[in-house]
């Protein structure tokens, strides 16, 4: 790619944050983003050959920088102002600053729309008050998107607004969250007295959801991103036990893994033409359709993976604090039961499968009692 | 290679769509007839739109199409269970003519003045070699009956074809024979690649079988009430319903990839994925329309039928999956 060429000519990646800035700076970040914010305004699809072309440069840490690339990206350029893109996106893309995502509670899960936290208005600050949970990274955050209650006397979807939180501000306290898995990736966050500018505020007073939406969706998305490569993913850990290991094969075995490679195949296959689809607009509820088979696909090839290993082993059970998401990482059974958390995260597979039949297949949502009420009226 | 449909397929469907929205309205009552084919309707088609010579070369009179063009028919014939030969004269029986370069013979298929059939079992896999003349699909309507004995493809003129009573009605199989003097060489066929070929674009018909069955549910669910709701706003029924879409998606990305790249795995995966999506969406048809569902009055009963029926055809999915062993690093 020439204008790739053109730049790798004049920029030697000596120091990786220079080169890192350079390269947002010369819009060759995310393409399909505007000129000034790391983009050229081009067409989503070319970015891969974009990225092939900086093969060998310094890279992204997308573990750690994924919700920040993921979700607070396009929900700050679809709903920032231009002052609001232009502080954070570029820091947030070199990864000088991290993000993270205050959206469920211990209260609201499934039911997003029902979270408790408060945001008061003082003057030209909010002060916020609540407690937010599952929250990958915290620890390592600049930054986050937060919802927040800011009307409690209308119905629940109508009284919320979107912030940016500043994680260094004082009464943030972050508290790591022990996982199945024993270590400790999430965080529960507990928010006292926190005081946010309303230069923070991302979209309209009462139009959190709405904002909301924006980021949900890239979320499926992105944890629903299949491997481009024909047997990658979770798959490859699998088939790389079934080579290894001959004297543990079975026929049982061999059937069960056919019958899931080829549904990771044509999974893979709906990716790449998702992916197509995507190369034009944003991304539509179809994502949440390759979120619940990506999580399928995990569970039950990480299962397979310990059975097939015959080890009753487990690495290490110690309480740690993880450095980033990692789904791979470690041993059989860490990929068994961190993929458990696949149908949770992201929103549950039961409310995906709410999404896709309401809003691809257009059927009737079930009876809502919530739905007129005040939020403040709502048994909880 | 792209996995989505070009303009000109796009073009293409409507045109075949549109006919048969018109003209293939009584599938159900002419199964019962002497003629399940409807004839007419495959002079139509094949004329008219030009699908019977779409895969032969446009120096054979055709219009040299590739498979991915003949994958959009056959997902529209699906969705209609149109009875037409499509499938075995003009995918089959055309590609065992194509591998001989049988020119003349192709001549007439392109201009559908005559419609052909491979008299090799519907139900062989490609991975083995089909013995017998039995279960053989399309050879009742065929002008020309082609038989393959030892790798070698023979036009066989005296061909005498006796239906059975088939679980697909919409495409009946048959016993065919003929005598042994009465055979012409057209040379020496690659049979398991020809049944390959054929179940690459079979998974194109399954999805098109597949797709109405969802479609035909959503509506009905949407519709029909029982505790003063439309049993569509349950959730009982509606994850089913999207655990279903997302197997059709995904069958969608299958056909597509599969009528693309022809390879042995691209086909392999098309036909062990859509085989059982055809037949699971058409179960979960059945049993969503509740009693209205088992009548024969109802046509999902043809389409549970053409999708067994296709799940046997050209390799079970187990077949396909057994074959997948080796090309993927899966063997015993």
């Amino acid at each position: 790619m020439d204008v790739v060429d053109d730049f790798l000519r004049d920029h030697p990646a000596d120091d990786r944050l220079e080169f890192l800035r350079a390269r947002f700076d010369a819009g060759l970040a995310w393409v399909h983003f505007p000129e000034g914010l790391g983009g050229r305004g081009w067409s989503r699809d070319l970015q891969q050959e974009v990225d092939e072309a900086f093969k060998g440069t310094p890279q992204l840490d997308f573990g750690v920088q994924a919700i920040g690339l993921g979700m607070a990206a396009p929900t700050i350029l679809a709903f920032g102002t231009e002052e609001q893109k232009r502080r954070f996106l570029r820091p947030l893309w070199t990864g000088e600053e991290i993000w993270c995502q205050l959206f469920s509670e211990p209260g609201a899960g499934s039911d997003l729309a029902t979270l408790a936290t408060r945001a008061v208005r003082d003057g030209d600050e909010w002060v916020v008050d609540g407690q937010k949970v599952w929250t990958s990274g915290a620890h390592h955050a600049r930054w986050a998107i937060l919802v927040a209650r800011t009307d409690p006397d209308v119905p629940k979807h109508r009284g919320l607004t979107y912030f940016v939180c500043d994680m260094h501000a004082p009464g943030v306290e972050v508290r790591p969250l022990r996982q199945i898995t024993g270590e400790a990736e999430f965080n529960e966050v507990f928010l006292t007295g926190v005081r946010l500018g309303d230069d923070l505020r991302l979209g309209q007073v009462g139009d959190g959801w709405r904002v909301a939406q924006t980021t949900l969706m890239n979320e499926r998305v992105a944890i629903g991103g299949n491997p481009v490569r024909r047997g990658g993913g979770m798959m490859g850990p699998v088939l790389d036990a079934w080579r290894e290991h001959p004297e543990h094969r079975s026929h049982d075995l061999q059937q069960r893994l056919l019958k899931i490679w080829v549904e990771a195949e044509v999974t893979r296959l709906s990716g790449v033409r998702l992916r197509e689809q995507l190369a034009v607009g944003q991304p539509g509820p179809e994502g949440s359709g390759m979120k619940l088979s990506f999580a399928k696909l995990n569970q039950e090839l990480s299962g397979i993976e310990v059975e097939l290993n015959r080890d009753l082993g487990y690495d290490d059970w110690s309480f740690r604090r993880s450095e980033s998401v990692d789904f791979f990482g470690r041993g059989p059974g860490y990929r068994y039961l961190r993929a458990k958390g696949n149908s949770i995260e992201g929103g549950t597979s039961e409310i995906l499968r709410n999404i896709v039949s309401e809003r691809v297949l257009g059927l009737p949502s079930e009876p809502r009692v919530d739905k007129d009420v005040p939020w403040k009226d709502l048994p909880r | 290679m792209t996995l989505l449909y070009s303009p000109d397929e796009e073009d293409l469907r409507s045109a075949v769509r549109d006919l048969l929205k018109d003209r293939c309205t009584d599938v159900l009552a002419r199964v019962e007839t002497a003629q399940p084919y409807d004839l007419d309707l495959w002079k139509t088609l094949s004329r008219e739109i030009g699908v019977a010579g779409l895969l032969i070369p446009e120096e054979y009179g055709g219009a040299g199409a590739t498979p991915r063009e003949a994958g959009v028919v056959l997902e529209e014939l699906g969705r209609f269970v149109a009875p037409v030969p499509f499938f075995t004269s003009s995918v089959l029986a055309t590609k065992a003519l194509l591998e001989v370069g049988a020119g003349e013979l192709l001549e007439r298929l392109a201009g559908g003045e005559a419609t052909a059939a491979l008299a090799v079992p519907f139900s062989a896999s490609p991975y083995r070699i089909p013995s017998g003349t039995a279960n053989v699909a399309g050879a009742d309507v065929a002008d020309i009956v082609l038989v393959v004995e030892d790798g070698v493809l023979y036009q066989v003129p005296g061909a005498r074809v006796e239906l059975v009573s088939s679980l697909d009605m919409t495409r009946p199989v048959g016993t065919v024979s003929y005598g042994s003097g009465d055979k012409v060489r057209l040379g020496e066929v690659d049979l398991p690649g020809v049944l390959g070929f054929g179940a690459a674009l079979l998974a194109s018909e399954q999805l098109g079988v597949a797709e109405w069955c969802l479609q035909t549910t959503l509506d009905y669910v949407k519709t029909r009430y029982q505790f003063a709701r439309p049993v569509g706003s349950f959730q009982a029924i509606k994850h089913r319903l999207a655990d279903l879409w997302l197997d059709v998606v995904r069958a969608r990305a299958a056909a597509r990839n599969a009528v693309s790249e022809l390879s042995p795995i691209a086909t392999a995966t098309a036909q062990a994925w859509n085989a059982d999506v055809a037949v699971h969406v058409a179960e979960d048809a059945v049993q969503l329309h509740g009693g209205i569902g088992m009548t024969w009055e109802h046509p999902v009963h043809l389409y549970l039928k053409r999708a067994k029926a296709t799940q046997i055809a050209l390799g079970t999915p187990g077949d396909h999956r057994e074959a997948l062993a080796s090309l993927v690093g899966l063997e015993m």
